[in-house]
C-alpha cells in the first residue's frame, strides 16, 4: 500500500500497530507464565505475572489515547478508519486477557501449600495451551492482515469450550470424591473459566481482523461448545 | 411541467444500502464531454436516486463539476463544450429538441460555490424566478411562495423582518441559504450543488448541511464536494471521479469504510496514487 501524503499520518498508524503488537506479546507471556505457575505451584512466578499486568494497562490507555488523537487529527477513512477502530477494539480485548491471566496467578497464590492432585492440573494446562496457540495465531493474523488465518482461529474456539465443559465435569467429580479437594478444585475451575473467556476474547480479535481486512462484520453465530451451564452430576447413593 | 412524475421502476439496485428501493430520478448513460479537443469526461453512466443526496467526490479537474453541469445543460453556455450520451430525468431525454432548456433549469436548480445573490432585495431574489415562470397569479400567492421558500431554506426567521433589504447585505452563510431559497422558489425536482459550503465557516456549513438533510425529503440532490467528511455526513450515495472517469459508486457508508477500488481508497485516505 502506498504511503500517505502526510508522513506523520503513517507514523501515527505505525505507532498504533506497534502498541497493539507489544500488548499481544505481554498478554501471551502472562498467560504462559500464569499457567506454568499453576502447574509448578511457583508463587514467585505468579507474583511476576500479577506485576506484569500494570504494563498492559498502561499500553491499553496509550493505544486508546493515540487512536482518539488519530480520529481527531486525521478523520481516517476506509482502511485507515478500520485500522484505528481495530486497534481500539483489540487493545481492549488484550487488556481483558491480561486481567484474566492475572486472576489465574492470584489463584496460584491462594492455593499454594494446599494438597493438589497433579493430574487435575493437566487438564487446565491443556486448555491453556490451546488458548495460547489461538492467541498466537490471531495476533499473527492481525499483524499480517490475514483474514483466512483469523477465520481459522474463529472456527476453532469451539475446541476450548468443549474442553472446558469436560473439565467442569471432571472437577465436580473430584470434589464429590473428597471434600478436601473442594478449595483447590474451585480455584482450578475459575482458572479454567478464565481461560475459556480468554478464548472468547481471542475470537473477538479474530472478528476484528476480519473487519479490518474486509470492512465487513462477521455474521452468524460463532461455534460454541460451552455446555457447562447445563451440567449436573448426581451424587451416588 | 412542475408536477413530480412518480416512476414505479426502475429502482436502484439492491446492495446500494441507503438508497435501496428508491426510484431512479436521473439516468445517465455514456456521458462524454469535450472542451474543444480535450475530453473532460469519459463514458459516465450513473443512476441518481430520487429524493436522496448523491455526492460526487474526486481531485480537482476529475470531471465531477463538469458532469454535474451536464444534468441541467449548463455546459451549453460554454461555446467549446460538446456533450454526448443520454441523460434522462423521469424518462425524459434532456437533450430532446422539444425540451425548453429554461424550463429544464427550473426543474433542475443549481447552487454554486460562491453565494451569488442578485443585487436586489431579499424578497426580489426569491420572487424573481416564480414571477418569470408565471408561478404566481397574485401578489398574495407570490408572497406565499417567498415565505415558503425562505422557510424551506431555513432563512425565514432571520430574514422575515428585512425582506426589502439587499440580499448582498446578508452574511455568507445566509446568502448561500438565500440562493437555495431562490432555487427552491421555482419548485424544482432536482437541486445540483457545486461545493455549496466551501466558502463558509463551520457553523454556516453545519446549517447548510442540516438544510440539505431536510431538503432531501422533497428534492433529489446532487452535491459536489472536496470535503469528504461532508460527503460522508450529508449523502446516501457517493461517486468517486478520477481523470474524467467514474471510478466507483456505492452507498456512502461503504464508500468511506470499505471502498472496493484501490484508486478510491488511495484518494479518500490521502495516499499517493
Amino acid at each position: 500500500m502506498p504511503d500517505h501524503i502526510s508522513s506523520a499520518y503513517d507514523a501515527e498508524l505505525q505507532d498504533l500497530r506497534r502498541n497493539v503488537s507489544e500488548m499481544g506479546g505481554v498478554a501471551e507471556k502472562m498467560l504462559t507464565e500464569a499457567t506454568d505457575a499453576l502447574v509448578r505451584r511457583d508463587t514467585p512466578l505468579a507474583q511476576a505475572v500479577i506485576g506484569a499486568d500494570a504494563r498492559l494497562d498502561v499500553l491499553q490507555r496509550e493505544t486508546e489515547e493515540q487512536a482518539i488523537l488519530t480520529l481527531v487529527r486525521r478523520q481516517p477513512m476506509a482502511i485507515d478508519l478500520r485500522e484505528t477502530v481495530a486497534a481500539i477494539r483489540t487493545s481492549g480485548d488484550l487488556e481483558r486477557i491480561g486481567d484474566l491471566a492475572k486472576n489465574i496467578a492470584k489463584r496460584v497464590m491462594a492455593v499454594s501449600g494446599q494438597f493438589q492432585p497433579q493430574k487435575i492440573v493437566v487438564g487446565v494446562q491443556h486448555m491453556s495451551d490451546l488458548a495460547l496457540g489461538q492467541l498466537k495465531d490471531v495476533l499473527d493474523a492481525y499483524a499480517q492482515k490475514d483474514d483466512r488465518a483469523a477465520l481459522d482461529v474463529w472456527q476453532r474456539d469451539g475446541a476450548i469450550d468443549a474442553l472446558y465443559t469436560s473439565l467442569f465435569r471432571e472437577l465436580l467429580t473430584y470434589m464429590m470424591e473428597d471434600p478436601r479437594n473442594i478449595t483447590f478444585c474451585t480455584h482450578l475451575l475459575f482458572a479454567a473459566k478464565n481461560i475459556e473467556r480468554i478464548g472468547d476474547h481471542t475470537t473477538n480479535i479474530a472478528e476484528t481482523v476480519h473487519y479490518l481486512v474486509t470492512g465487513e462484520n462477521l455474521a452468524g453465530e460463532r461455534p460454541k461448545n460451552d455446555r457447562s451451564s447445563f451440567e449436573t452430576i448426581e451424587a451416588e447413593t | 411541467m412542475n408536477q413530480r412524475v412518480e416512476v414505479a421502476a426502475p429502482v436502484v439496485a439492491a446492495g446500494s444500502d441507503d438508497a435501496r428501493g428508491r426510484p431512479i430520478k436521473i439516468v445517465n448513460r455514456d456521458v462524454n464531454v469535450w472542451y474543444g479537443d480535450k475530453r473532460a469526461l469519459h463514458d459516465v453512466s450513473i443512476d441518481i436516486p430520487d429524493r436522496a443526496v448523491t455526492a460526487f467526490i474526486g481531485p480537482s479537474g476529475c470531471g465531477k463539476s463538469t458532469f454535474l453541469r451536464c444534468m441541467n445543460r449548463m455546459n451549453d453556455t460554454i461555446p467549446s463544450a460538446r456533450v454526448t450520451g443520454t441523460i434522462e430525468i423521469d424518462g425524459q431525454d434532456i437533450h430532446d429538441r422539444s425540451l425548453d432548456v429554461v424550463q429544464l433549469r427550473a426543474r433542475v436548480g443549481m447552487v454554486f460555490q460562491k453565494p451569488n445573490p442578485f443585487a436586489k432585495s431579499i424578497y426580489e431574489n426569491v420572487a424573481y424566478g416564480p414571477r418569470i415562470h408565471g408561478l404566481a397569479r397574485s401578489k398574495a400567492e407570490l408572497d406565499a411562495i417567498v415565505e415558503q421558500s425562505l422557510k424551506r431554506a431555513a432563512l425565514w426567521d432571520e430574514a422575515k423582518d428585512r425582506l426589502s433589504q439587499p440580499g448582498t447585505g446578508l452574511s455568507g452563510g445566509q446568502q448561500q441559504r438565500l440562493c437555495i431559497a431562490r432555487a427552491i422558489a421555482v419548485d424544482p425536482e432536482v437541486i445540483l450543488m457545486d461545493e455549496p459550503a466551501s466558502a463558509l465557516d463551520p457553523i454556516a456549513t453545519a446549517r447548510i448541511e442540516d438544510l440539505i438533510d431536510e431538503l432531501r425529503q422533497n428534492y433529489t440532490i446532487v452535491i459536489v464536494t472536496h470535503n469528504m467528511q461532508q460527503a460522508a455526513r450529508v449523502s446516501q450515495r457517493t461517486a468517486f471521479f478520477h481523470l474524467g472517469k467514474l471510478v466507483e459508486e456505492a452507498s456512502t457508508e461503504r464508500m468511506f469504510t470499505a471502498p472496493r477500488d484501490k484508486r478510491t481508497q488511495d484518494y479518500i485516505t490521502g495516499r499517493f496514487g
